[in-house]
């Protein structure tokens, strides 16, 4: 279907199967974040080996774009630094998924990116 | 009935917009449009303090329009009905003067305050809050497997009620509650108890007559029935509003004012402080004009005979489910419904892309979606303007989406 300029096929691919789905046994770090508004729920594992993230996995229910982000992002954060990460902007974020969406359905591209985020700062605590 | 899309000039100039959101909010037809003009630019002018012309026509016609809305729903007298700006605020006025009023039915500590679990959250949390502020008991009707309320079941929390707030059709389930049965059985348990109507879904699309039903009070929003945003309707029965504290004071709603104190204004002035939303009650009125031109009850069967051609539609859809009743006769103009692993919000993104305007989300009534089980809903609601081809339409795009997660 090639009118939607949202549903993209790599957004749906990544909704419908979504990279680094699941949980981590042995993880470093966890949050979860609900979005009320659509009632979206994003919840991130990751492990860090040398400050790096060494492995990451996220689990939770919602819509098409919060979830396909959560994949794109947990696959980009992979190998990357905590400071690589922490400047990751939420500009960085819309390019990444590469879609143009309303103001309304930026809460969904964010939620993950939220919960990284807080996966980060909780991280830097110890 | 005879085709209604002319007269509203959102559909020339927009023609391929499907719109299915009314229950949000109506579109308006070109007379509601054209007398909020003429206003504009005939007879703008404040209303009562004027002694000249145009401010006596602009005070005549809010009066007017009064009346007009009084009959509408038959209330006994127009000094009933009081503009508010919604039928949030309403209900809002409702709640704060029962809290600051001293007679026999304010209420206070250990008092118990009851709504309903398929309440908008504007007649859920004022409630609430209300409990919260006074330490009074907070009960919340639940409905049966048929998104229906036993009455019975609550017979003996009811019975020491204060108040009872209630919906008369759900904006998610489309349940009409038989309210005038239900207040008549309530009043049996609990003779003292104030019964506030939640008439936002209901004056918009079917007759509503205040002294059958027998309700204290009454509330519904101009916006949902063709008027402009910003006017609502607070009726209220006149032996309670006239013991009742304002809610708001200032100009307008005052008799006499000294250093020391101020004697109020008489019903209805007494509630409607400052200057009001003149051209907003203007169109209430043309409005309600429309309405009775058309017959309310063809409304209502333009509404069922949709209802009945959608829910057959979408039976034959796979992977589909509707919350609340089936049956097209019971049920007001509004289908909420889920489709089987795609998020009410991508559903409603990708109709929107099409030009097929539903709604996705909780409805303002989480409660409710948590009672169900479900975090959202997606919802398709209907006016006198639609017609079989946008449910066509909008099954075949639900389709659509179906095939693009598939
Ligand atoms: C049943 C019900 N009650 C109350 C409201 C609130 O109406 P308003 O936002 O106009 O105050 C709505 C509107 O969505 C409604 O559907």
């Amino acid at each position: 279907m090639d009118f939607s300029k949202i549903y993209r096929e790599e957004i749906l691919e990544h909704y419908k199967e979504p990279l680094n789905f699941g949980t981590l046994e042995d993880f470093d770090m966890t949050s979860r974040q609900f979005n009320p508004f659509c009632g979206d729920e994003i919840v991130i594992f990751v492990t860090f080996q040398n400050d790096k993230i060494s492995d990451i996995r996220f689990q939770g229910k919602g819509c098409a774009i919060s979830v396909a982000a959560a994949s794109m992002l947990t696959e980009h954060a992979k190998g990357r630094s905590k400071e690589e990460l922490t400047k990751f902007t939420e500009d960085d974020m819309l390019s990444l998924i590469g879609i143009d969406v309303s103001e309304t359905r930026k809460k969904c591209v964010f939620l993950a990116l939220g919960v990284l985020k807080d996966c980060l700062v909780q991280n830097a605590k110890f | 009935m005879k085709n209604h899309k002319k007269d509203f000039p959102i559909f020339q100039n927009n023609p391929d917009l499907i719109y299915l959101d009314s229950a949000a909010t109506s579109q308006k037809p070109r007379v509601v449009l054209d007398a909020i003009n003429e206003y504009y630019t005939s007879y703008n002018a404040n209303i009562k303090r004027g002694i000249y012309p145009i401010a006596e026509k602009a005070t005549a016609k809010v009066e007017e329009v009064r009346k007009k809305v009084a009959q509408f729903i038959n209330a006994k007298s127009k000094d009933e009905i009081i503009f508010v700006r919604n039928a949030t605020e309403a209900i809002n006025l409702v709640a704060y003067s029962l809290a600051s009023t001293s007679a026999s039915w304010r209420i206070s500590r250990g008092d118990t305050i009851a709504t309903t679990i398929m309440e908008h959250h504007s007649n859920f949390v004022p409630w609430q809050q209300l409990a919260i502020q006074k330490n009074a008991d907070f009960l919340v009707l639940d409905i049966d497997q048929n998104f229906k309320f036993q009455i019975s079941n609550f017979k003996y929390q009811i019975k020491n009620a204060k108040i009872l707030a209630i919906t008369h059709v759900s904006n998610v389930l489309g349940t009409i509650n038989p309210l005038k049965k239900m207040i008549n059985d309530l009043r049996t348990v609990n003779a003292d108890l104030i019964i506030l109507v939640d008439a936002a879904q209901s004056v918009p699309h079917m007759s509503v007559d205040v002294q059958d039903l027998d309700c204290d009070f009454l509330v519904f929003s101009g916006h949902k029935m063709m008027a402009a945003t910003g006017i609502g309707v607070l009726y209220g029965k006149k032996t309670l509003l006239s013991k009742m504290q304002p809610f708001l004071y200032g100009g307008e709603m005052i008799r006499e004012v000294t250093i020391q104190n101020t004697s109020f204004a008489k019903l209805p002035h007494k509630f409607e402080a400052g200057t009001p939303d003149i051209a907003g009650i203007v169109s209430l009125g043309a409005a309600i004009e429309y309405l009775n031109s058309t017959g309310i009850e063809n409304v209502l069967k333009h509404e069922i005979m949709l209802i009945k051609y959608a829910l057959e539609q979408l039976k034959n859809m796979q992977e589909l489910t509707i919350y609340g009743s089936t049956n097209a006769r019971k049920r007001g103009g509004v289908i909420s419904f889920n489709l089987k692993g795609i998020h009410p919000h991508d559903v409603a993104q990708i109709l929107g892309e099409m030009e097929i305007c539903i709604r996705a989300g909780h409805h303002c009534a989480m409660p409710l979606h948590n009672r169900l089980g479900i975090p959202a809903s997606a919802r398709i609601s209907f006016y006198i303007y639609n017609e079989e081809q946008d449910i066509d339409k909008f099954v075949n795009g639900l389709q659509k989406v179906q095939k693009m997660f598939r």
